[in-house]
């Protein structure tokens, strides 16, 4: 499968009005462009996602939610987009925020916690496709170093919950620490699942198997179990309502993030959209076929020849991956105004006592399952 | 470019360990230590150990490290306690052995013939780590299992309520 890196690597080379350049200066081209392009789609992707947000909400609780803010005169009255430019809006306003430190503080850690929760999930995106042949680098242990990457970020929100010196922030952050922990274990062993039966790591493995075969979803009973606790252990791992405990806002304030603002807690804001995003991603590639057309699938199935009628290529793959996680993101929102807050001792009952229980027993069924069957 | 990825590894490696030897504020010092933990793995790269970078960074980075500022931040007033170790009796014994010991590992670094690999890194390291852990070494495989069951079974047993 080919990368973002190796065509625009490619792009470079093939100017011919450029300068020679040694490879080493091509690379640090292609990284910088590569960043800044992870780091618009993270910014892009927050904007919308809370315009989304707000309208989810207020769609499930009968209210109109922003409707003031347009862009450019399209304001829209009582239409639907009305208030299209209110994220807009709040970004500006966050960013000229004064940025406090408390005075009691552990300035460095401070300072530091935000970047690395930030970090953790900016880094992920180098291992995630969002098309056929759309990612960074198509590492060959793919699936595993998204795992590990994304449990660096707990630890960003540790030290921040710390360095603030608030009683708040160090309940929310134990919280988290703990309920990030638990639920990394029902997560993997579900990804397990899946690698087991796919035999490769690299997302595009996976992803050429679902086509070769069918989507995991639909592919064993076990899979199906694997499915549903990978996706809630996933809205636990993002700290997504009804597993917002670290940042309860009617008993901890605001959490690990009660004594930030401005830019630094943009950060935050930006790194949860972001893990919202690198969940549904995750899902939708290992469970949901990726980039692979249904309408492909269920055409092929009656043995109707190919055609463009299949609605599969490169864009249309884009597009599919697009919509899956865009309809998963809209299931994390729905859960978040459907299901109540969990209690503290739910929570690690669900992951110890029934999560990893299903998990692992699900681990031994689907290898029964491939032996007998397959 | 390779050269001086290598460097900054390393420099990152050796700084951060300074700075965990040297903190005198214990949270400080784990922080520290991730840079450490964050640079071997990035060593193990270099080497084409991609599976053993990853598996490095979920396990000690994700896992332990976790644990020891989970450990150190809720121990009581561990910001304001200094640590500073005033009485070293044993100061010019311990320079002496630390002197020996750095010249025989130097030495060693220059007399070693190290070989220098040409054959063609292996497309997949996980294949054949998972093969040679099933196959040729599934005794000790099967000993670390065990081993991990019980550690299991005495942290349930230890976080066992007592009426339960």
């Amino acid at each position: 499968m080919t990368s973002f890196t190796d065509s625009l690597t490619g792009w470079f080379n093939g100017l011919t009005w450029l300068p020679d350049m040694s490879p080493a200066i091509v690379a640090v081209f292609v990284a910088g462009i590569l960043a800044l392009a992870v780091f618009t789609f993270m910014s892009l992707n927050a904007l919308v996602a809370v315009y989304f947000e707000r309208k989810v909400s207020a769609f499930m609780q009968d209210r109109l939610g922003p409707m003031e803010v347009g862009i450019f005169g399209f304001r829209g009255g009582k239409k639907f987009w009305g208030g299209i430019g209110q994220t807009l809006a709040d970004a500006i306003k966050l960013l000229g925020k004064e940025d406090t430190i408390p005075a009691d503080a552990d300035r460095p850690l401070f300072i530091l916690g935000p970047f690395i929760l930030f970090g953790a999930a900016f880094t992920a995106f180098i291992g995630l496709p969002i098309g056929w042949g759309m990612v960074i680098s198509d590492f060959n242990i793919g699936v595993f170093f998204i795992t590990a990457i994304t449990s660096v970020g707990v630890i960003g929100i540790i030290l921040s919950g710390w360095a603030s010196n608030n009683k708040w922030s160090l309940y929310g952050a134990m919280r988290s620490a703990a309920q990030i922990i638990s639920y990394e274990l029902p997560l993997g062993m579900s990804l397990l699942l899946v690698v087991m039966v796919a035999g490769s790591l690299q997302f595009s493995d996976i992803v050429q198997w679902q086509e070769d075969n069918r989507w995991f979803i639909i592919h064993s009973p076990f899979t199906v179990v694997a499915f549903m606790i990978f996706l809630v252990s996933g809205v636990a791992e993002a700290n997504r309502t009804p597993f917002d405990l670290p940042e309860a806002e009617s008993e901890l304030v605001a959490g690990y993030m009660t004594e930030y603002s401005g830019f630094r807690w943009s950060l935050f804001f930006l790194s949860e959209y972001a893990s919202m995003v690198i969940i549904s991603l995750m899902t939708a590639i290992v469970f949901l076929g990726a980039w692979l057309s249904p309408v492909a699938g269920i055409l092929r199935m009656f043995g109707v020849p190919e055609g463009w009628y299949y609605l599969s290529g490169p864009l249309w793959g884009l597009f599919w991956l697009m919509g899956k996680v865009a309809f998963l993101i809209f299931t994390m929102m729905w859960f978040r105004w459907t299901f109540p807050r969990l209690r503290p001792d739910q929570l690690m009952y669900t992951a110890w006592k029934v999560f990893l229980p299903f998990a692992l027993a699900n681990i031994f069924f689907v290898g029964l399952w491939e032996l007998l069957l397959a | 470019m390779a050269e001086f990825g290598f460097t900054g590894i390393a420099a990152l490696v050796i700084a951060s360990s300074f700075w965990v030897v040297t903190a005198r504020n214990l949270v400080h010092a784990a922080v520290a230590l991730m840079g450490t933990l964050f640079g071997v793995a990035g060593l193990y790269v270099y080497l084409y150990a991609d599976f053993l970078a990853a598996t490095q960074v979920i396990i000690y980075v994700g896992g332990i490290l976790v644990l020891i500022i989970f450990g150190v931040m809720l121990t009581q007033r561990i910001s304001s306690a200094v640590l500073l170790q005033t009485h070293m009796p044993n100061r010019p014994l311990a320079g002496v052995v630390v002197f020996f010991l750095f010249m025989g590992l130097t030495s060693l670094l220059f007399r070693t013939p190290w070989h220098e690999g040409e054959q063609v890194m292996p497309e997949s390291t996980v294949t054949i780590i998972g093969t040679s852990l099933l196959t040729k070494y599934l005794l000790h495989f099967e000993v670390a299992s065990v081993l991990l069951l019980v550690a299991l079974l005495g942290a349930a047993y230890l976080s066992r309520r007592e009426d339960g």
